[in-house]
């Protein structure tokens, strides 16, 4: 603990120095250049609302906005709404939104196109969206062109949360109004209000965006052009860096070797911060159905069997941090006073001898997430810790379709899994957990299968909490009981690593990181 | 005549076949398990149930098996080869996009193994023996038996990495914008690499099959008789022994002409070449059924279409063989 401690005061004053020496040189954004990053996997369509990949909105967040923003510390910063307040009985949301901003196409941006956005479109083709609208969404109306109000049916106090570009970005009513929004040809050509515009995709080879010379920030955004390069082979991409091809490498463009590798060449900048609205945190889910996983001291025997910082260190080179329960820390309401689990195999053969079962009777199916080496590396070190316990485990190979198929119809024993946790428990954390979510046909709802009427009501009554603290409050005792129940193995939160070229300025600035509109950035030259 | 009859015959068995492959495609795909629905709902990670049925229902896979096929060879026969619900984008449009890229890098490979191999071959069959000979046939069995990946990542690694004379991936430079012979060489720069990788195996075969096939026929009789009459040796070696030992070489490069399009998904997926390939292996991850279908028939057809000219050239390479049903 000390010695981390003091290895990231060392790097903050390190990094102080750095930006001292640079800013005396320059600490003005310079107009012009062109920044060149990297689409792994080559997104399928650039339409954020009717795919929110991550390479998706890494290109689309720069076509697309949403009505807000979030910070490194998810404080809510404006977006296309220049301002948002809640009524008192927090049932009423109003969004007023910036002026003189325009579609790419030249067509004036209003209300109403939040309002088709909100009511039509994202219910329609957006599946967390559809949810919220559904569940609390009363009326959602336009008092005048620069106004949004959305009255709800209970109070939701996650709301605010619910407009980050992934989760809410605004389309053009004036293309998609009456269409078949899939098959819209417009899909293809992507008119959007960010600070740049599409102007070609060679698929199998790179998307080119140019700036967008009437963008509503005066003056912005700086880059005249943007390339995203599609390179399918791992290596090439870090090779790709290495060479200058590109500026920027995303979370998950290269392997964890390589992160260690590209990090420590001369003039390059690396940062894990800008994750913090995402903060992914991969478990192990059990199948609850079935034994021995039904059995709450097996599912305890496994978190203290399990050496989460192993893991950390080993299999994904340290970028994470060991999970302590179902809110990543980073995000808001996490409690620290819960039951943990540190790696100890006594601890855990005693939970085995307790619970009754005879672990040689039970041959477990571990299924990975077909997400790459690192996965698979993980599912092996897991095998061999439930072996220790005395249970047979065999590691059943998927591709990401069987991966999907198997989780949706509860066809598992074992798997990998992470959920992004959108800045609030509500809408990341809860839908693993809530009894009304054990619903077929998702990867991404409760699939263990894990019922607590005590903890849906936690759940509930945070959600539709009025006061911060009567949610948090609520929070606190729901994770107290899921650490003692273990519905979930949590494993750790994920550190994903931006690596970018010295020259690169501004890129992180909030907590969606790359996916934020680029309108500040600059390069040095 | 005869080829006439022949022509017509082959092209009604060539349709049948193309059917029967598209039925075929089309049964086994649904073996894979999950489908594109529940693939589109776990990347938007989210979805419930009614979300999903109404994707399926959007997509027709709601419908029965064979309503789904029926409409499906309906479509294709009108030369409609469907919308992939994963891209946004109608299949004929992704394909036709990402063919030439495929068929400028796998023609390439094949002209490049197909000449070298066959000099190769002719050489290392005179110098038999020789220390050419060995060296020949030592470099063929190095490239006949290493695996393309590897040999693509060592090529990057010398010729990109370490000599920098070539770039290591992509098929032209990225914004830099050339227009006409000056794009044609920087094409033909980024092809370098990915076409000699891939037709290096090809390459082994031919210089082998070359080889082994000009000893044979050198120690025939009318060799002999040539020789005996005094034909110049390099006569011997063109006219004589080469045009008759030449045959299996065809045969092989038929086979590798097969592969024209659907056969570098490794190569391409390396060197980021935007072929179809790669379009064919993201379909599949992807549970994108029009997409790999419609790979699929296009394969198909091109490797009955060149079975059918290897047939009739068959009979121009060697006039011997009878061009019947």
């Amino acid at each position: 603990m000390n010695m981390s401690k003091r290895f990231i005061y060392g790097l903050v004053s390190l990094a102080t120095i750095a930006m001292a020496g640079s800013s005396l040189a320059q600490n003005s954004p310079t107009p012009g250049g062109t920044l060149n990053m990297i689409a792994q996997p080559e997104p399928p369509v650039l339409m954020v609302g009717l795919n929110s990949q991550g390479p998706t909105l890494y290109v689309g967040g720069q076509i697309y906005q949403s009505l807000l923003s979030y910070g490194k510390d998810l404080k809510i910063l404006p977006s296309l709404a220049k301002a948002w307040e809640a009524s008192d009985d927090g049932l009423t949301y109003t969004f007023t939104l910036q002026d003189g901003v325009k579609w790419h196409d030249g067509k004036p941006f209003s209300a109403d196109d939040v309002v088709f956005t909100a009511d039509k479109f994202l219910r329609e083709a957006h599946p967390r969206w559809r949810y919220i609208a559904n569940t609390y969404v009363e009326t959602i109306t336009s008092p005048s062109p620069d106004k949004v109000i959305f009255k709800l049916k209970k109070p939701f106090s996650a709301f605010l949360y619910a407009f980050e570009l992934s989760s809410f970005p605004v389309v053009p009513k004036h293309i998609y109004e009456g269409t078949d929004y899939r098959t819209n040809p417009a899909n293809q050509t992507p008119i959007g209000t960010g600070p740049f515009k599409f102007k070609e995709w060679k698929r199998g080879s790179y998307i080119h965006l140019v700036k967008n010379e009437d963008y509503w920030k005066e003056g912005k955004p700086y880059l005249d052009e943007l390339y995203f390069r599609i390179v399918p082979d791992a290596a090439s991409r870090g090779v790709a860096f290495e060479k200058g091809a590109v500026d920027v490498l995303r979370g998950g463009d290269v392997e964890g070797f390589e992160v260690r590798r590209l990090s420590k060449l001369e003039g390059v900048t690396t940062t894990t911060e800008g994750w913090e609205m995402y903060s992914p945190l991969v478990f192990l889910q059990m199948n609850l159905r079935k034994a021995p996983f039904d059995n709450k001291l097996v599912r305890k025997a496994v978190m203290h069997a399990i050496n989460r910082e192993f893991i950390v260190k080993n299999v994904w080179f340290g970028l994470g941090e060991p999970a302590t329960g179902p809110l990543a820390s980073t995000t808001r309401f996490y409690t620290k006073d819960t039951t943990s689990y540190p790696f100890d195999l006594n601890a855990a053969k005693k939970l085995i001898a307790e619970s009754g079962i005879k672990p040689q009777e039970h041959t477990i199916r571990l299924m990975p997430i077909p997400y790459g080496s690192q996965w698979d590396r993980m599912a092996e070190y897991v095998r061999q810790q439930l072996e220790q316990l005395g249970f047979k485990v065999n590691i059943q190979a998927v591709d990401a379709g069987g991966w999907s198929q198997a989780l949706s119809d509860w066809n598992f024993d074992v798997t990998f899994n992470f959920t992004y946790q959108y800045g609030d428990p509500a809408l990341g954390v809860a839908r693993h957990y809530l009894s009304s979510n054990i619903i077929k046909g998702t990867p991404f709802g409760n699939n263990g299968g894990y019922s607590n009427s005590k903890v849906d009501e936690l759940f509930l009554a945070a959600a539709e909490a009025v006061q911060t603290d009567q949610a948090a409050k609520a929070y606190a005792e729901a994770q107290k009981i899921l650490t003692d129940e273990v519905p979930i193995g949590w494993l750790f939160e994920q550190r994903n690593v931006t690596i970018m070229r010295d020259k690169v300025k501004n890129l992180v600035r909030t907590g969606i990181g790359v996916n934020e509109s680029m309108d500040e950035v600059w390069i040095a030259k | 005549m005869k080829t006439l009859e022949f022509l017509i015959q082959r092209l009604a068995k060539a349709v049948m076949v193309v059917i029967g492959v598209v039925i075929l495609n089309f049964l086994l795909i649904q073996l894979a398990p999950g489908d594109p629905a529940a693939v589109l709902a776990g990347e938007a990670g989210a979805g419930d149930e009614q979300f999903i049925a109404q994707l399926r229902a959007q997509f027709g896979l709601d419908q029965p098996l064979y309503v789904q096929l029926l409409s499906y060879l309906k479509n294709v026969i009108a030369g409609d080869l469907g919308f992939s619900y994963r891209n946004h984008v109608p299949v004929a449009d992704l394909i036709l996009e990402r063919l030439p890229a495929t068929l400028l890098l796998t023609g390439s490979a094949f002209v490049f193994s197909l000449v070298l191999g066959i000099t190769l071959g002719v050489i290392a069959a005179r110098r038999r023996g020789s220390i050419g000979d060995s060296v020949i046939m030592t470099g063929a069995l190095v490239f006949y038996a290493t695996p393309l990946f590897w040999v693509a990542l060592m090529a990057v690694l010398v010729f990109s990495i370490h000599l920098d004379w070539l770039p290591p991936f992509d098929m032209e430079t990225v914004g830099a914008g050339y227009t006409g012979w000056a794009r044609v060489l920087d094409i033909a720069h980024h092809l370098i690499l990915p076409a000699v990788t891939l037709g290096l195996f090809f390459t082994a075969v031919y210089t082998r099959l070359t080889r082994a096939s000009m000893l044979e026929v050198m120690n025939l009789d009318f060799v002999k008789t040539a020789r005996a009459k005094g034909v110049p040796r390099g006569r011997i070696i063109r006219r004589h022994v080469l045009r008759n030992a030449v045959l299996p070489v065809f045969t092989f490069a038929s086979v590798q002409a097969g592969q024209l399009v659907g056969g570098a998904v490794l190569t391409e997926t390396v060197f980021a070449w935007p072929g179809i390939g790669r379009l064919m292996f993201d379909a599949l991850l992807q549970r994108d059924y029009p997409v790999l279908l419609g790979v699929f028939l296009v394969t198909a057809t091109v490797v009955v279409a060149i079975n059918l000219v290897t047939d009739l050239l068959y009979r121009i390479v060697d006039p011997r063989i009878e061009a019947t049903g």
